[in-house]
């Protein structure tokens, strides 16, 4: 039974990194340009049949499609801060909102009139395969895709913390004013931003493909999922993110495997609905001045 | 421009015009009860969540003019998508009615199905069910509906009665079972029925546990972790494909083998979609449910009507989805060439009274009872053998023996 449970554990592990990963984009683009991605699962979903496309037609694996995927995302996500989301930076949310849910319904009828409604599983050679570590058994695309969200995960705290770009970006999310005091170019770290932001998504989006088939109307959810997390995390708190994403992967297993299946997603509003409660600005996130 | 004494129309001239726009304003109504041919809404999920099953109903449609032609009958068909969503198939069924459509046919899913039955009764057209198995349907009183289809009730007490006629065949013991089925409107009127009926039919082993499930779930891994952890010889399923195949798929993954997965009257386990998505990984799991019967020259007939209409797709995999769609347009045709007329109370009370011996489907004659139910229609057991469903049970009508259990999931081809 031990095993049982450890399986279980390790299991909501595994997707609570995917989760993080999926979120992380999500809340590096509110920590630094105060907007909420509300397209965010769209764009998922848009990696996720970009993946199924590379591998159905050349065999790229998603694992190794991840990176010019997330490329073209990084350059979509800074292309599109600059035209169009850079001018609608300090109006009021509703307007925002409707502008991200505007992109968010052409991008998933994008998808429908390419690739029609129905789900489509990429099929990978190694879909059924599995690791026995002693009393564990894993799902090898898992492990696959948590230790790829792992290192995404990593690459983004390393940029953040030790490059200058970086630093400048976070030092327009701590004091937008003192950066454009010292010259910083608020408006290219804003769309380098949002650049980021997406490359995660991007990356999520292929390495979700390898577990989950790809369909228009997950969009959706995935966006109320990472804004659980984010909310959960702490808006803006990228580790916050990661945090939360392991939390609602994990709580999510326990809560199928000890209750019921059917019910595991209402776990992750109750737990939401507990820090919103308990502590409202989230797990890592900063309490407002 | 004036009109002269010449050109100007007189006041009986008129009068005599406006009688005359009026009956030809009146005669669609009137031509259409009279019309040789009815025409008929064929609502389904081709799109969606249902979209694998929704197709395959659609082609046994596709095929189904030219043997009614062939049978005497005329009709003609309008294709409707509801897209897997129950308020779509309200709109759309309303939409057809009004461009004229005198029955309806649909709709696979039984939520949907209900929300068109409301619809129906309002507008007092014939609606003819296809596949739709919740109790509700024939119980609430419906006046313009007939079901050529099994209840959950049906349909879980024949499986069930099935599977002891296997394990007797088989010589297999299942010590214990676990029922697994999606929390959708059938899911959960099939674990109804299975709570109620599985006690009551005396099954030689227990029923551990019914777990519920999310079909919408990205996968059900956490679902066979806890199967797993029961250790069932039996896994009874109720689903649809793209959640069998999720199921199949972290089953393999997490190599859990049960002696046999029986699905005892649901679809999932049949469709293209899970042969082509599983492999050999989709042979051997077995579903009790009614299906074509070979010997019957109706059935030989849409096998061919349905080889030239859909040249890709196989009828064997295709034959419940298409024959029961073939059949409920069949009834339809059939009270519309009895009564003479598409008036709606008239041709329903000619659907009512249908009775049809020769058909496609397992069982007796097509007969409707008070309530608009079937009770004729017979189950058998099929397996996947070959990425084909092949009949191995009753012995009259098998074409292989069973197997059972299954081999295990490593080294199939």
């Amino acid at each position: 039974m031990l095993s049982i449970w450890l399986n279980v554990v390790v299991q909501g592990i595994l997707t609570g990194l995917l989760y993080g990963l999926m979120a992380l984009g999500l809340s590096a683009i509110f920590g630094v340009v105060r907007l909420v991605n509300f397209a965010h699962g769209e764009f998922a979903v848009v990696a996720m049949y970009a993946a199924f496309v590379l591998f159905r037609a050349w065999g790229v694996d998603p694992l190794v499609a991840m990176l010019p995927i997330a490329l073209v995302f990084f350059v979509v996500g800074f292309a599109l801060q600059r035209t169009l989301i850079n001018s609608f930076v300090g109006r009021p949310d509703h307007e925002q909102f409707i502008l991200l849910v505007g992109l968010a319904i052409v991008l998933v009828n994008a998808v429908l009139i390419v690739f029609g409604p129905d789900a489509q599983p990429a099929n990978l050679p190694y879909a059924f395969d599995s690791y026995m570590i002693g009393p564990l058994l894993i799902d090898k695309v898992r492990v696959y895709a948590a230790v790829a969200a792992l290192a995404v995960c990593a690459a983004l705290f390393g940029f953040f913390r030790f490059t200058r770009t970086g630093t400048a970006i976070r030092a327009c999310a701590d004091n937008l004013v003192g950066a454009a005091v010292i010259g910083l170019d608020v408006r290219r770290l804003y769309a380098i931003t949002f650049g980021i932001g997406l490359a995660c998504v991007g990356a999520a989006g292929s390495l979700m493909v390898t577990i989950a088939d790809a369909v228009p109307s997950l969009g959706p959810a995935y966006t109320l999922l990472a804004f659980t997390i984010v909310i959960i995390g702490g808006l803006g708190s990228m580790a916050g993110a990661l945090v939360a994403g392991l939390l609602i992967g994990v709580s999510e297993a326990l809560a199928g495997f000890l209750i019921a299946p059917s019910m595991k997603s209402m776990f992750s509003f109750a737990l939401l609905i507990a820090v919103l409660v308990l502590r409202p600005q989230g797990l890592l996130g900063k309490k407002p001045a | 421009m004036r009109f002269d004494n010449r050109t100007r129309p007189s006041r009986r001239q008129v009068l005599a015009g406006s009688a005359a726009a009026a009956a030809a304003l009146a005669a669609p109504a009137v031509v259409r009860a009279q019309a040789k041919t009815i025409k008929i809404a064929v609502v389904l999920p081709r799109s969606g969540l249902f979209a694998a099953a929704g197709q395959s109903c659609h082609r046994g449609a596709l095929a189904a003019p030219k043997v009614l032609a062939d049978l005497g009958y005329a009709v003609e068909l309008v294709h409707v998508d509801f897209e897997s969503n129950v308020d779509v198939a309200r709109t759309q069924t309303e939409r057809a009615i009004a461009d004229g459509a005198q029955a309806v046919v649909g709709a696979f899913e039984s939520g949907a199905t209900l929300a068109m039955a409301q619809v129906c009764e309002q507008r007092q057209v014939p609606l003819s069910i296809n596949i739709a198995s919740v109790p509700q349907l024939t119980e609430q009183g419906y006046k313009y509906l007939v079901r050529n289809f099994q209840t959950n009730a049906q349909l879980v007490s024949g499986g069930l009665e099935l599977i002891k006629v296997l394990m007797g065949a088989t010589g297999v013991q299942f010590k214990n079972a676990v029922f697994v089925h999606a929390n959708d409107t059938f899911g959960t009127a099939q674990r109804a029925a299975m709570d109620r009926l599985f006690p009551a039919a005396q099954m030689p082993f227990p029923l551990l546990e019914s777990i519920a499930y999310d079909p919408k779930a990205q996968d059900l891994a956490v679902e066979v972790t806890k199967i797993r952890a029961l250790a069932p010889e039996l896994v009874l399923v109720t689903t649809r494909s793209s959640d069998a195949i999720k199921l199949v798929r972290d089953m393999v993954r997490q190599r859990f083998e049960p002696k046999a997965i029986i699905s005892p009257g649901s679809p999932g386990l049949y469709d293209e979609e899970f042969y082509q998505a599983l492999g050999p990984l989709s042979d051997f799991h077995l579903f009790n449910l009614p299906w074509a019967n070979p010997k019957s020259a109706v059935t030989q007939a849409l096998a061919a009507s349905y080889k030239v209409a859909n040249p890709t797709n196989r009828f064997e995999v295709d034959c419940f989805n298409a024959g029961f769609t073939f059949e409920a347009i069949m009834v339809v045709a059939d009270a519309f060439k009895r009564a003479g007329t598409a008036d709606g109370p008239t041709l329903m009370k000619a659907v009512k009274a249908t009775d049809i011996a020769e058909h496609v489907m397992t069982g007796g004659p097509i007969r409707f009872d008070e309530k608009g139910q079937n009770n004729n229609i017979q189950a058998a057991v099929v397996q996947n053998r070959n990425r084909t469903p092949t009949v191995v049970l009753p012995p009259d009508v098998a074409v292989a023996a069973p197997v059972v259990p299954m081999p295990a999931w490593q080294g199939r081809s």
